[in-house]
């Protein structure tokens, strides 16, 4: 009997696993598929806007060849028509860019970080419920709706205190980026710190450590990794706003940023702006623009991976 | 309730169908019915909202026939009207020189003014063309120089590519010249905004963008107004063009141009914004 039934189970297995494998194959084949459009979406997006970008700095470009030092080193941005008379600098632009994603980052990561050890670990559950509550809300706000409050509400302020008769500045683009990536710290760094083992809080206490020295000796050094990953999101999304960015920049045609209060244009905005209208040689400059904007996502990529796993292997 | 007034769309949606149908039967001796085909347009983004309510219309009244708009800019839509890559080209500026040469065609189907604002507690009411041009070039850069009050001056200009900005510059006589401390607003609207929340700011629209919260300067002592163009004393405004060589048109894009020239497309221009082509 036992025999017979055993037979028969492995009969059974033998014909399930024979589908089962196949499954698996299926399985296998399908979640394959689906991951490779995430690669395949990256390269046809990294070859088309390589491809147009660098055509008017071929020589013997259609529409004219145009100096990649120029393009780089450049300070005014005056298209026209005539090649000769035409600047596509976009150094001021570089520059921008990189003020304002610097700006958003150092004002907001430590707002962002202090107020996810706030919800975490300090608040009381309720206060805690609620201020999630608010920065999902906050990271569900269109982009465009924090350009128009920035130029509704910030912009006026500012333009009360600043030295120049316009608000429209670096600080500006600073205080929209801030408000706009603190959801996304705030969410990953909450999560990095709620991960972290009660067991740890409880040997630090056990040693005779403070609240507050456990949370900054213990706890932020054991979620260190996802609140990193906040941060490079932050900043990904800090470099690559645009639409509320351009409200509020005042996006000059020439100019590099002086002073908080000067007004800028961060390269996203260039292509943004103009790219309705442009065509001819105008238009592939705004796809160069693109493939600098690619390259520095590319950089500060690399270099945030080189820094994580520095810290996860000491 | 949301279904009644659903009720009530469908069916005053027919009734117009009928009405429609009714006056295209009794018109049917002028506006010939077999026409068939269609018309290609391609151009100004500034042109897009009158030449598209034209089209509609023209469609509706003519419903083999298929009028198609791409907005694409004033200099693009000439260069295709060139080359015949579509039949018709439309611009919101005068045409080049360079474009004159090619010997395309040219009729202004519609103006449009374009009207200097400023900050309504702005003391100065007027100025000149050339004042103007001076203070977008950067050679004013105070109030004061204009009769203001002792203030930095806050040009806001259009990004570049725009048609606006292409007649502003042409008209006022500052091409490729614009200061460099400019700030510079996407659209019609963004100048807008921005003028009415700077006491500073001097920005440029499209006469439908005048209202309440900003002021309209006179320039050379005349008001922004459509009576003005028409009459000509008031210097900043620009034709809306339509270009084009003969033997690319088709029959049907004949009778949308005559069209355009009716009484009735010249309505259609003035509820779209347009400042009508004197007749």
């Amino acid at each position: 009997m036992l025999t017979k039934m055993e037979n028969q189970q492995k009969k059974g297995l033998f014909k399930d696993g024979n589908n089962r494998k196949k499954y698996e194959k299926a399985a296998e084949i399908f979640f394959l598929a689906n991951a490779a459009i995430a690669i395949v979406s990256v390269f046809a997006i990294a070859l088309f806007i390589f491809y147009k970008g660098l055509q008017p700095f071929m020589p013997l470009n259609e529409e004219g060849t145009y100096s990649f030092i120029d393009f780089i080193t450049g300070t005014q941005w005056r298209p026209h028509d005539e090649i000769s008379q035409a600047a596509y600098g976009i150094f001021y632009m570089i520059i921008g860019s990189i003020f304002s994603a610097t700006g958003a980052i150092i004002l907001g990561v430590p707002l962002g970080i202090l107020t996810a050890v706030f919800m975490a670990e300090i608040a009381p559950k309720p206060i805690a419920k609620l201020m999630r509550t608010a920065v999902e809300l906050l990271a569900g706000i269109p982009s465009v709706f924090f350009g128009i409050f920035g130029l509704g509400f910030i912009v006026p302020k500012i333009m009360a205190s600043s030295p120049y008769s316009q608000g429209q500045s670096l600080l500006a683009v600073i205080l929209v980026l801030t408000i706009m990536i603190l959801p996304t710290i705030i969410s990953l760094a909450e999560n990095a710190i709620r991960a972290v083992p009660d067991t740890f809080r409880q040997g630090s206490y056990a040693l005779g450590a403070s609240k507050i020295y456990t949370i900054f000796k213990v706890v932020l050094p054991a979620a260190k990794s996802g609140i990193l990953a906040g941060v490079v999101l932050g900043t990904g999304r800090a470099i690559g706003e645009t639409m509320a960015v351009m409200l509020v920049a005042g996006n000059p045609i020439a100019g590099i940023p002086t002073s908080i209060w000067a007004p800028v244009r961060p390269m996203t905005t260039n292509i943004a702006l103009e790219m309705g209208y442009a065509f001819g040689l105008h238009q592939e400059m705004l796809f160069a623009t693109g493939v600098v904007l690619f390259i520095f996502i590319m950089i500060i990529n690399i270099v945030f991976n080189k820094i994580a796993y520095g810290m996860k292997s000491s | 309730m949301k279904k009644l007034s659903l009720l009530l769309a469908i069916v005053l949606s027919f009734s117009l169908f009928f009405v429609a149908c009714g006056s295209d039967n009794q018109s049917s001796d002028s506006v010939p019915l077999s026409l068939e085909g269609e018309v290609t347009i391609s151009g100004s983004t500034s042109v897009e909202k009158v030449m598209v309510g034209l089209a509609e219309e023209f469609m509706a009244l003519n419903p083999g026939v298929e009028v198609t708009y791409e907005s694409i800019g004033s200099s693009a839509g000439i260069k295709n009207a060139n080359e015949g890559i579509t039949m018709i080209g439309t611009a919101s500026r005068n045409l080049k020189e360079k474009e004159v040469a090619w010997g395309i065609e040219s009729k202004a189907i519609a103006y449009d003014g374009i009207a200097v604002i400023t900050h309504p507690n702005n003391s100065v009411s007027e100025l000149t063309k050339d004042q103007v041009a001076a203070i977008y070039k950067g050679q004013i850069t105070n109030w004061n120089e204009v009769g203001g009050e002792d203030q930095e001056i806050v040009v806001v200009s259009r990004e570049d590519g725009s048609g606006t900005r292409g007649a502003f510059e042409e008209i006022v006589d500052f091409e490729d010249a614009l200061t460099a401390t400019a700030i510079l607003a996407e659209g019609n609207g963004n100048v807008q905004t921005t003028v009415a929340g700077n006491p500073n700011a001097i920005g440029y629209v499209s006469f439908t963008y005048i209202n309440e919260t900003v002021q309209s300067v006179l320039i050379d002592g005349s008001e922004p107004t459509t009576e003005n163009v028409l009459a000509e004393t008031y210097p900043i405004a620009r034709p809306f063009l339509i270009a084009y060589h003969e033997e690319n048109l088709s029959e049907e894009a004949k009778v949308f141009m005559d069209f355009i020239f009716t009484s009735e497309g010249q309505y259609i221009v003035e509820e779209k914004g347009g400042i009508p082509v004197a007749n």
